[in-house]
């Protein structure tokens, strides 16, 4: 029996995917549903001095319109309303708690009727006047009030006095815009009561129980009272995370009118949930003529909201990627009157180090090296920040593999000296670099005497392939063929799992499974070996494995015993076992994935039209569980990069505090056309450390290097350096 | 009496022929035929991504051909002939294009993929594109944000039988 | 949306009558562009009368050689026709350039004719916008102005008319049969689109209770030396920055016939006979291209986002005259630009 670990393993949840089978939050039907729909408010900043809903409530067909002076109570206090994702500092957004207003696109009335359509046509009937109030949503005007240094690496050296004294250096500011997540599936919750009062939501979020908790401290409910359900999320990349404001409000609807209700956000107002941060980044490199590096800063300047203060590490990655033996960083954050940013791909490296690469490049140019052997001399073997060895790290490799499939040796280093036509040439690399984190997962598998299982989890799959990586590591460990694993996911009563997010859900639950996959396989070689004269008589339990749906001595496959056999004598149907998973404790290694971006760019000269037309990805993430749907995570990660670079810009008019492209057609994402190929390698990079299968997680590491890869290819092209993205024709043309 | 401004307009009966299946329906004028789908016959499939014709997420064939159905009012297409995502597949057999979307993972989240197959479905049926590049083009109304578009390519390659 | 009645037109009389008896009521055909404004809350008709059913899909040859266009001819069957393709590539390459291949399969010639700007500001009935709302000012002048016009604008309005068709059509001399109340009348395509001056909510000439009828292609189609280049922020899926369609009449090197329109930059598709007539007689040169360029944008003036869109059009001009006189016209699947 083939293993399915390591394979490109189809996913098991494609057929409900191709056939509409699948459904998401704001697809399940219940009797008698209600549809919210939300009135939102037009100004960033101020009060609601009148709201008046009388022309919405004469419109047949609706039941009720929810208001901050007319709900159902709401808690009173932060901790209730923090998730386990929350910024540390601040007063999360409450919807509909009172009369202040502090963001544009804020909701400010839930208008709840028969239907969709109905509720839409009375929200447009709620007249609403503000007490407006100054208000600012301009990060670079704004710059100056930057304040809170929030927590950056600590300062090794005196980068200050080495940077003045290198060499050679280079400083440049980098400015990454707001970026919206824009899943494909609307941010949607139906609420289904039951006759007796419980309500199970289905919500579109990467973390049930972080919802589930969430709920039940707004509405001081018991736990029992609410489950929240997820069982497929149509995209998400942070933006759920952390519980958004439709849930709350069907909830409360669901609560005041003791009624099952849907409440469906508009593309356009999921611009108002939260978004990745514009930030201003200031890299400075000092370097020695050779190449080695006397001082690394990195100073980030980003936005947040005026009442939480959300930031990420944007400026610390150096110290993973290169040896520098002074470094200084600091983070700083203005307040804004917008909502709370949160986590979108990559948080902080995917701007962050977009801005260190880039500078990488720049600084290859001035010191006349290539960027490869740029960052191959200053190579860090050590994490800096706590000087600590990595438990694998291959990006050596990555460079080596990834420059000879895109052809690297074959480059001219020259700007402007690779053409083809009318069209300039250009080839740039960057490196990408993520963390490999493991989170308590706990899987609970229920193993039938017909040797089919039940894998079940907490945990969502936001597209990630968590159903199949569970189901190939339930299938490898129970030696069962993987058509006889059912995985349960996504359900706030089952086994315990954070919010999927960060890369850590893979290898966290893969470990969970082997953890429950080895008490069950404890349980069947006890049952095995007490059935009378059974071939495994004498077999010390650590010499049974799973194989083929039979308990068999390892070495020995004709000692076996059926699982069918063992249970029937055993007097047993089922054999149920949980598991939290156990990861040793290890502060001597750091852990990390690493990637080598290369990138073609095609841009014409006159023009400025800019093509990606070749991306080639070369990961070291420990091992693949599935090389099919990883691959697919890097080439989507990969797509991201080519949008970060080239399209994404959340637009803002100052003068309103409003977003004015808070739609998909104005805010560019790639479209089909925009994306040529894509070569991912996936580097062998064995790891016995950090954990038993060797696994790291690859959700974010696709994107991280993409942006500067291909900001690089556009300088190498035209030999033009744009370091306010995206990378625009207009900014080509001058 | 609510005044003129608040008054629902009149329900008009309707007939549509979904999936093969002539279904009758009582509709408000502006409901459109994605939420006659979703709201009011539960073919969920079909789905809504931006409602204003954006995304191609709920992309269907009327009378054979791939339309954004979030803009057409369902009271126009009476009596039209509609194919979404859940008409595809015969009896237990996937269309070529779900099982070719599946053979190369063509999707991650699957939200995109329902318009994605009945608009590859349209492109075929139309005949135009020949190579790579041309489905790329035909495709581009159709965005998907995990950014699955060369698995999407490949897959629509395999069902057109052309490398 | 807002809540409007809706009607079946059984023909194009009857379409006319209700018109008249509903000064609130618009029309609807492939309703690509209407229905996502009534979703928006910015167009609100108090009726929708549907003629999406009316007898106006047909494209038939006239006596003269050209050919005429029903207005409910769905945009990808325009662009898809044989006599399109083979005699009038120029419109169908601008079609193909509009737009998704769903879109195309819905919109209607005569509702491409129709559609508004995509200004944000117009979209956006928090915002000010003159078009959407007379007298309450244009947001556009002094706000987010990357996308709008250089050509033709006004104290009041700055938007620009986002269709790839027209500008094609306007390129080939296109003419516009009306319907209305007091018959039938037919106009050039140039003078269907109106540039705001101090009324930018009117988008064109047609009047009180007109319907488009047909559109008619006179029998010189271009086929030979002709490009319809459109430069976007992403490579499909987008509106143009700047389009340009070209057609020339070549005998040798000399340009006989020159055609040249502009999409993306004005209220309405942008066409200067002075600049077809300085190239009518001149050799197929970039000189002479580059002079053509400076008189079709003569008088071209920017706001404070977007001043690239006059070096571009004037690039983008060059180029599409250097394709069309090459007879290698841009492709709308291969994104190089030849």
């Amino acid at each position: 029996m083939k293993a399915y670990v390591g394979t490109p393993t189809s996913r098991v949840d494609g057929r409900a995917k191709v056939t509409g089978a699948a459904k998401y939050a704001g697809e399940f039907p219940a009797d008698g549903l209600l549809h919210g729909f939300v009135v939102e408010s037009t100004i960033p900043r101020g009060r609601i001095a009148r709201l008046d809903a009388s022309d919405a409530l004469q419109v047949k067909g609706v039941v009720d319109v929810l208001t901050h002076a007319h709900r159902p109570p709401l808690a009173d206090n932060d901790d209730a309303w923090k998730d386990e994702v929350a910024p540390e500092k601040g007063s999360p957004f409450r919807p509909l708690y009172d009369d202040r207003i502090r963001f544009n696109g804020q909701p400010i009335a839930l208008v709840v009727a028969d239907d969709w359509e109905t509720a839409k046509f009375a929200a447009t009937r709620v007249r609403v006047e503000y007490d407006r109030e100054a208000f600012a949503t301009d990060l670079e005007s704004e710059h100056g009030k930057a304040g809170k240094v929030d927590r950056p690496h600590k300062p090794r050296g005196d980068a200050a006095a080495a940077l003045a004294g290198a060499a050679v250096r280079h400083q440049a500011d980098y400015v990454l815009p707001t970026e919206h997540h824009n899943p494909m599936e609307l941010y949607a919750t139906t609420v289904v009561r039951d006759g007796s009062g419980r309500l199970t939501v289905h919500d579109k979020t990467q973390g049930v129980q972080n919802v589930h908790k969430y709920l039940c401290g707004v509405f001081n409910k018991r736990p029992d009272d609410l489950r929240v359900v997820s069982p497929y999320v149509g995209g998400a990349f942070g933006s759920g995370l952390r519980p958004q404001y439709q849930v709350v409000l069907a909830v409360l609807a669901a609560l005041e009118l003791k009624r099952s209700v849907r409440v469906v956000l508009t593309r356009q107002q999921m611009y108002g949930l939260g978004y990745r941060p514009m930030t201003i980044e200031r890299v400075a490199l000092g370097a020695k003529p050779d190449g080695t590096l006397d001082a690394v800063t990195h100073e980030a300047t980003a936005v947040t909201s005026r009442y939480e203060d959300f930031s990420r590490n944007d400026t610390g990655w150096a110290e993973q990627l290169y040896k520098s033996p002074n470094s200084l960083f600091s983070h700083k954050l203005v307040d804004l009157d917008v909502s709370t940013p949160c986590d979108m791909r990559a948080p902080g490296a995917a701007s962050g180090v977009c801005a260190l690469e880039c500078a990488m490049d720049e600084l290859a140019v001035a010191l006349k090296l290539d960027p490869i052997e740029l960052r191959l001399k200053c190579y860090s073997d050590r994490d800096q920040s706590e000087d600590l060895p990595y438990t694998s790290k291959q990006l050596r490799e990555c460079y080596a593999r990834g420059a000879e499939a895109f052809g690297w040796s074959r480059r001219n280093p020259a700007p402007r000296s690779m053409r083809n036509g009318k069209e300039l040439v250009g080839w740039g690399m960057a490196t990408g670099v993520w963390e490999a984190l493991q989170m308590p997962v706990a899987v609970r598998i229920v193993l039938t005497s017909n040797g089919h299982a039940e894998v079940s989890c907490a945990a969502s799959d936001i597209g990630t392939g968590t159903y199949t990586i569970v189901a190939q590591v339930a299938a490898d460990a129970l030696g069962l063929p993987i058509e006889n694993i059912d995985v349960k996911l996504a359900d706030s009563t089952l086994p315990q799992a954070p919010v999927e997010g960060g890369s850590w859900m893979a290898a966290s639950a893969a470990h969970a499974v082997l953890g429950a996959a080895e008490d069950i396989r404890q349980e069947l070689a006890r049952l095995a070996k007490a059935i009378p004269a059974s071939p495994l008589g004498g077999v010390d339990a650590p010499d049974v494995i799973l194989v083929d749906g039979a308990i068999a001595k390892a070495g020995d496959k004709a000692r076996a015993v059926s699982i069918a056999d063992a249970m029937r004598h055993g007097k047993l149907e089922r054999i149920e076992k949980q598991k939290l998973n156990h990861f040793a404790e290890d502060r001597s290694h750091a852990r990390n994935t690493h990637s080598a971006v290369f990138a073609e760019v095609k841009v014409d000269e006159e023009l400025g039209v800019i093509r990606v037309t070749r991306v080639v990805s070369a990961v070291a993430a420990g091992r693949i569980l599935n090389t099919k749907t990883g691959r697919s995570q890097i080439m989507g990660g990969v797509v991201w990069g080519i949008g970060m670079a080239l399209h994404e810009e959340t637009v803002m008019d100052h003068r309103f505090g409003r977003i004015m492209n808070a739609n998909i057609a104005e805010y560019h994402i790639p479209v089909n056309a925009d994306v040529h190929d894509i070569d991912v390698i996936f580097v062998d990079e064995p790891d016995d450390r950090i954990n038993q299968l060797g696994v790291k997680g690859i959700g974010e590491i696709g994107i991280v290097g993409v942006p500067a890869a291909i900001a690089n290819a556009v300088y190498h092209a035209t030999g033009k350096r744009i370091r306010r993205f995206p990378i625009t024709l207009d900014k080509l043309l001058d | 009496m609510a005044d003129a401004a608040n008054q629902i307009p009149d329900r008009i009966p309707i007939n549509l022929v979904v999936n093969g299946v002539r279904h009758t329906l009582d509709l408000v004028p502006w409901t459109t035929l994605l939420d006659a789908l979703r709201d009011h016959l539960e073919l969920t499939g079909t789905k809504k991504g931006c409602d204003h014709g954006q995304c191609g997420a709920c992309t269907v064939l009327i009378d054979g051909r791939r339309v954004n159905s979030c803009l057409t009012l369902a009271v126009m297409k009476d009596g039209a002939e509609i194919t979404t995502i859940e008409g595809l597949a015969k009896d237990l057999t996937l269309h070529p294009l779900q099982q070719a979307f599946i053979d190369h993972d063509a999707f991650q989240c699957g939200y995109c993929t329902p318009g994605q197959i009945c608009s590859a479905a349209g492109l075929l049926a139309e005949g135009r594109a020949r190579d790579a590049d041309e489905i790329r083009e035909l495709m581009s109304g159709n965005l998907c944000r995990c950014g699955a578009y060369p698995n999407i390519v490949a897959a629509i390659q395999q069902a057109m039988g052309r490398p | 949306m807002n809540n409007f009645q809706y009607s079946r037109a059984t023909d194009v009389a009857d379409a006319i009558r209700l018109l008249a008896a509903d000064p609130g009521a618009k029309l609807i055909a492939g309703g690509t562009n209407l229905i996502d404004l009534m979703k928006e809350n910015v167009e609100r008709p108090s009726r929708l009368i549907d003629i999406s059913r009316l007898p106006l899909r047909d494209i038939e040859e006239t006596a003269d050689g050209g050919l005429r266009i029903g207005a409910l001819v769905p945009n990808s069957d325009l662009a898809y026709h044989p006599l399109v393709e083979q005699r009038y590539p120029l419109l169908a390459a601008a079609i193909l350039a509009g737009a998704s291949a769903q879109l195309r399969n819905m919109a209607s010639v005569g509702g491409n004719l129709m559609q508004r700007t995509r200004c944000a500001y117009f979209y956006d009935t928090a915002t000010p916008c003159n078009k959407r709302e007379p007298g309450s000012g244009c947001s556009a002048i002094d706000g987010l102005n990357r996308n709008h016009a250089i050509l033709g604008t006004s104290a009041s309005c700055i938007a620009t008319n986002p269709s790839d068709m027209s500008v094609a059509l306007v390129a080939l001399g296109a003419l516009v049969h009306i319907a209305g109340p007091s018959g039938q009348r037919t106009i050039a395509l140039t003078d269907f689109h109106r540039l705001p001056e101090d009324k930018p909510h009117v988008d064109t000439n047609l009047g009180t209770g007109e319907i488009i009828a047909a559109v008619e292609l006179p029998k010189h189609g271009f086929a030979r030396n002709y490009s319809y280049l459109k430069i976007r922020d992403r490579l499909s899926y987008a509106f143009a920055l700047v389009s340009v369609a070209a057609a020339l009449e070549l005998d040798g090197n000399a340009i006989s016939e020159a055609r040249l329109a502009l999409g993306g930059v004005a209220h309405k598709p942008w066409r200067s006979l002075e600049a077809e007539a300085a190239l009518r007689g001149r050799a197929a040169t970039s000189d002479h291209f580059s002079r053509a360029a400076d008189l079709l944008l003569h008088g071209a003036t920017a706001r404070a986002h977007n001043r690239f869109k006059i070096e571009l059009a004037r690039r983008a001009i060059a180029r599409t005259l250097i394709q069309a006189a090459s007879a290698t016209p841009q492709s709308q699947a291969h994104k190089k630009i030849a």
